[in-house]
């Protein structure tokens, strides 16, 4: 029997020659035409879509938090009635948390990471694109239900019983629970990709201790959600079954508690706000050292702060639940965790400074966006330092004060960082550089807007205004606060439509950026701008933590790597010495397929447990087809093995 | 601070109240609601540990503003082709190693005396003498508040809703329960908030030393009416106290004249009976707030409006109007029978 001999497998030289970079770039492009377009699973290609959509949700999310600042503009307005108004804060919350704030940091690190670590693709780049499907069509249900007038309403926490069948009859609230269920499955299967391609992806001579702080970031924020997201969906799928087939965890006449549900949940939801702070960090630590052109200072201490940041965040989740019957002593515990979490972010914080106190700075709009954190989010960290204490918590807690804490946090630990990024690396992801004059204005218009929104929130729940009311009486003297709120919100609208222009402008006319336009050291920057399909012509070889900056060292690249399929390097965990090549799978639409069938067994679970049988049918067979070895595939890679 | 707060809030309430007239809702005077206006030892000691963390966090906020503009203003300039200096990657930088080290070991002892002071005044809080308690059960609705007195004999037992009368100088010992979906019982001048959770039991003490009236709100979010789920603590002289306690604990007053007869009548044949009690009276159901003294009440549908004969009306007409989704109907009366019926309610001191 004789079969026709595959091809011998051309391998790229160093340098390699132009040959075999066209070669590279057409076998690691997407397939072109709208099939191709929907088969894609280049992780530039899914991290941009990921980014855009996390994006619109963002901006969908900010609308919704306008037309609330609208309806409290003024005491005893009829604008929006209590409905309309509850399902508002819910759909603002459940957006901005999880279609927003976490998703988009993924998004970033699903572009960034190979770049960052020197890889020419993520881990499971198939998984990759069916978890963006999945993220895109349960954010798509989400807003689906809400123009139906069946949004969720029962608050982004939940809380039962309040959002049991008792009591919140209808369907809303399973839209909510389900919704956790396609962010959350996203979200691991993201966790799983990151975390396997930072420990096996990385360029060799990439140690643990030479990868980039943002790349640190991002590997301890996968752990997190690692541990955290299963709290969720289990306490989810439980208000679920609660709902759909009559279980009794949440109902205590049946012996379930209510108080379970808080536990399960901010469990959670504590690690979820340093899940979103944590990549911020990262970015903080990627964009100060560029722009203070030298090497961040206490790069051990760094790692170590973000690692602690992880181990607290989990031991503090209590302290949203003060108000409950919980033991006093008990809550003393999480009063002194709360307070602790705040040491790593100090050192980091000190840590910045330094490098910013002996630096040459260059003052361009990413460094502006990331020194706004020093003043918004200290602000915030302070006002959490007096959230921790459990005498002043029980006075603010579920005030207009705690409004305006989680936003000095989030928006100045994540959203504002998450602006200089977007101002830092659009020209590596676009190849063209956004306007400077449109950015500054962008940027004061968001700083004066977000303080003159947020800042009079502190004093609204000093005096007394409960959150999440749909309006107040003329009577209660919180008029004045909240006008100057509401003209706040409308500045921070106006700064981001000017981001969008700037974005749509820089697109069509921007100057073009090159390589490295802002003579930055990581590796990223090492690459042209765009970035071609492979990445890296030729995988580098790395000696130092910044290395493009490192002194005399000569460039070195690994040679021998196919150049005709999608064959990449495997590295050991800790040392990334080169360990063996890996062929990685070809784009397919099966990824999209089967986000469909799991779509569609998700959303029927809303109206019948039945749908869990009979939909796992077609997800069984898509993913069937999906694993399906193919021929020429298997043919092309023994091709490519060597006998030892 | 406390005696330049006062005049302004009076002035922003007396412009608001025009402004609520102007747009039809009749106003609420409200009592004192600020977290920062303490009346009594709970809320007080709160008020101490604020003004300590405050004072900490704002010098600590301070120094890191300080230390960043010191970095800008005396770092050197570059730009994208300045060449980045990695010499420091082969020395001990010094300088920079004892100023982190010195703001962290300060930023820690800053944190732990922060933590003293917080658990010091959890054990003030705790410590609040109960000797010679009033009583009361606190049972929360979707959006109202029931009160239970507690007495011995049986007798001296009575309800009341969305007002809690206290006396002052004497402890209060609040049993906290919830009847659909958890609530939190928040009187801002007077102590910190605690939750309502169903198929479980809350207390919360407190004491008001100055008499007045404090307003107190839900803080939980419970659902569509979340924002109109307010009531009013009264603290008053003990021998005042004492004589609300009294008239509390006798039955509704007989009807004087023929129109709040009428009005009676009315309110015992029509659907009413099925939610309201009026002690002395064949209604006696719980499902909603007791009416056996409702006139003396100052606030109607748990501090949503005044009380008065026309704003009786107008609740009983159409609550829906005035408080979406509110569990009272509406009641389709004729204007006479209406009327009556306000004024009997009215007149039930």
């Amino acid at each position: 029997m004789t079969t026709a001999r595959p091809k011998q497998p051309r391998l790229n030289s160093v340098p390699p020659t132009v040959e075999e970079i066209a070669a590279l770039e057409g076998a690691w492009r997407d397939p072109p035409g709208v099939l191709g377009w929907l088969a894609a699973i280049n992780h530039k290609a899914i991290g941009k879509r990921f980014i855009v959509t996390a994006f619109g949700f963002f901006v969908a999310g900010g609308l919704l938090a306008a037309a609330m600042r609208l309806q409290l503009a003024k005491p005893d307005n009829h604008l929006i009635g209590p409905d309309l108004y509850n399902q508002l804060f819910t759909m603002h919350g459940t957006t901005m948390m999880f279609l927003f704030a976490v998703p988009v940091m993924q998004a970033m690190s699903v572009y960034l990471v190979p770049l960052m670590i020197g890889s020419r693709s993520v881990a499971f780049p198939r998984m990759n694109a069916f978890a963006y499907w999945i993220f895109l069509f349960g954010g798509v249900m989400l807003y689906v239900a809400f123009a139906l007038d069946i949004g969720p309403d029962a608050g982004w926490f939940a809380y039962v019983p309040l959002a049991g069948p008792d009591y919140s009859p209808g369907k809303r609230v399973d839209f909510w629970a389900q919704l956790i269920t396609f962010t959350e499955l996203s979200g691991l299967l993201e966790a799983v990709i990151l975390v396997t391609t930072v420990f096996k992806l990385r360029a060799p001579g990439m140690t643990l201790n030479r990868i980039p702080l943002f790349v640190w970031g991002m590997l301890v924020t996968a752990f997190m959600v690692m541990f955290a997201l299963p709290a969720v969906m289990l306490a989810s799928t439980a208000l679920i079954t609660d709902r759909l087939v009559g279980t009794h965890f949440y109902n205590p006449a049946e012996g379930g508690d209510a108080i379970l549900w808080q536990h399960l949940f901010w469990f959670f939801g504590h690690p979820e706000v340093y899940l979103i702070f944590i990549p911020g960090l990262g970015f903080m630590s990627s964009i100060i050292p560029t722009f203070a052109r030298r090497p961040i200072f206490g790069y051990s201490a760094m790692v170590l702060s973000l690692i602690a940041t992880a181990f607290l965040a989990f031991g503090l989740w209590v302290h949203h639940m003060f108000a409950t019957n919980l033991p006093e002593l008990g809550k003393s515990f999480f009063t002194a965790a709360s307070m602790m979490i705040a040491i790593p972010s100090a050192v980091q914080i000190f840590c910045w400074i330094a490098t910013l106190w002996t630096g040459k700075l260059v003052f361009k709009t990413p460094l502006l966006f990331v020194l706004a954190f020093f003043f918004v989010l200290v602000l915030g960290g302070m006002t959490g330092l007096m959230l921790a204490a459990v005498p002043i918590n029980l006075q603010v807690h579920d005030t207009y004060f705690v409004v305006a804490h989680l936003h000095y946090v989030l928006i100045g630990g994540a959203v504002f960082p998450l602006f200089g990024a977007f101002y830092y690396w659009f020209p590596k992801m676009t190849g063209r550089m956004l306007s400077e004059r449109l950015g500054r204005w962008n940027f004061w218009l968001f700083l004066i807007g977000f303080n003159v929104t947020f800042f009079p929130m502190h004093l609204l729940g000093l005096q007394g205004m409960p959150r999440r009311v749909y309006t107040y009486g003329a009577e209660m003297g919180w008029s004045g606060l909240n006008a100057l709120a509401s003209i706040g919100a409308l500045t921070i609208a106006a700064s981001m439509l000017l981001f969008v222009i700037n974005v749509w402008r820089s697109l069509r006319s921007g100057a073009l950026a090159g390589a490295d336009p802002w003579g930055a050291g990581t590796l990223e920057w090492s690459t042209a701008s765009p970035p071609p399909a492979c990445n890296f012509a030729a995988i580098p070889v790395v000696a130092g933590r910044d290395p493009l900056w490192e002194p005399g060292a000569q460039p070195a690249h690994v040679g021998g790597l196919s150049v005709d399929s999608r064959e990449v390097l495997i590295t050991t965990v800790i040392e990334a010495a080169p360990e063996t090549r890996e062929s990685f799978p070809e784009p397919t639409v099966w990824p999209l397929i089967s986000a469909l069938a799991t779509t569609v067994l998700f959303i029927g679970s809303i109206f019948t447990p039945w749908a869990i049988v009979w939909a796992s049918v077609p997800v069984g067979i898509a993913l069937t087809l999906w694993f399906w070895p193919r021929r020429h595939e298997n043919a092309a890679h023994l091709a490519l093995e060597r006998a030892p | 601070m406390r005696c330049r707060v006062a005049p302004a809030l009076a002035a922003a309430l007396a412009f608001a109240s025009a402004v609520a007239m102007a747009q039809g809702r009749p106003t609420v005077v409200p009592g004192m609601h600020d977290a920062l206006v303490a009346a009594g030892p709970q809320s007080g000691h709160i008020g101490a540990l604020w003004n300590v963390i405050l004072a900490v966090c704002a010098f600590v906020f301070c120094a890191i503003l300080l230390g960043l503009v010191v970095a800008l203003w005396r770092s050197g300039r570059g730009d994208a082709t300045t060449r980045a200096d990695v010499s420091m990657l082969a020395r001990h930088e010094r300088g920079s190693y004892l100023g982190v080290l010195w703001a962290v070991a300060v930023s820690t002892a800053l944190l732990l005396a922060m933590l003293v002071a917080s658990v010091l005044t959890d054990r003030a809080l705790a410590r609040l003498s109960l000797v010679d308690a009033v009583h009361v059960e606190v049972t929360a609705h979707q959006w109202w508040w029931e009160l239970q007195y507690s007495g011995s004999p049986e007798s001296a037992r009575f309800t009341t809703a969305n007002e809690l009368h206290v006396p002052v100088g004497r402890p209060v010992v609040l049993t906290l329960k919830a009847d659909d979906v958890i609530h939190s019982f928040w009187v801002p001048s007077l102590a910190g908030k605690k939750d309502l959770i169903p198929g479980r039991t809350t207390t919360l003490h407190l004491r008001a030393d100055q008499a007045g009236r404090y307003r107190g709100q839900c803080a939980e979010f419970c659902g569509f009416q979340h924002a109109f789920m307010a009531f009013e603590v009264i603290a008053d002289p003990p021998e005042r106290f004492e004589a609300w306690m009294a008239g509390q604990r006798r039955p509704a007053s007989e009807p004087a004249d023929a129109t709040t007869r009428r009005g009676q009548e009315v309110f015992l044949r029509s659907t009413c009976v099925l939610c309201h009690a009026i002690a002395g009276t064949a209604a006696a159901a719980r499902k909603a707030p007791d009416l056996t003294h409702v006139g003396a009440r100052t606030t109607l549908a748990a501090g949503t409006l005044p009380n008065g004969e026309t704003e009786m009306q107008r609740w009983i007409a159409d609550p829906q109007r005035l408080k979406p989704g509110v569990n009272m109907p509406a009641a389709t009366l004729p204007a006479a029978d209406l009327a009556a019926l306000a004024a009997y309610l009215v007149s039930l001191k």
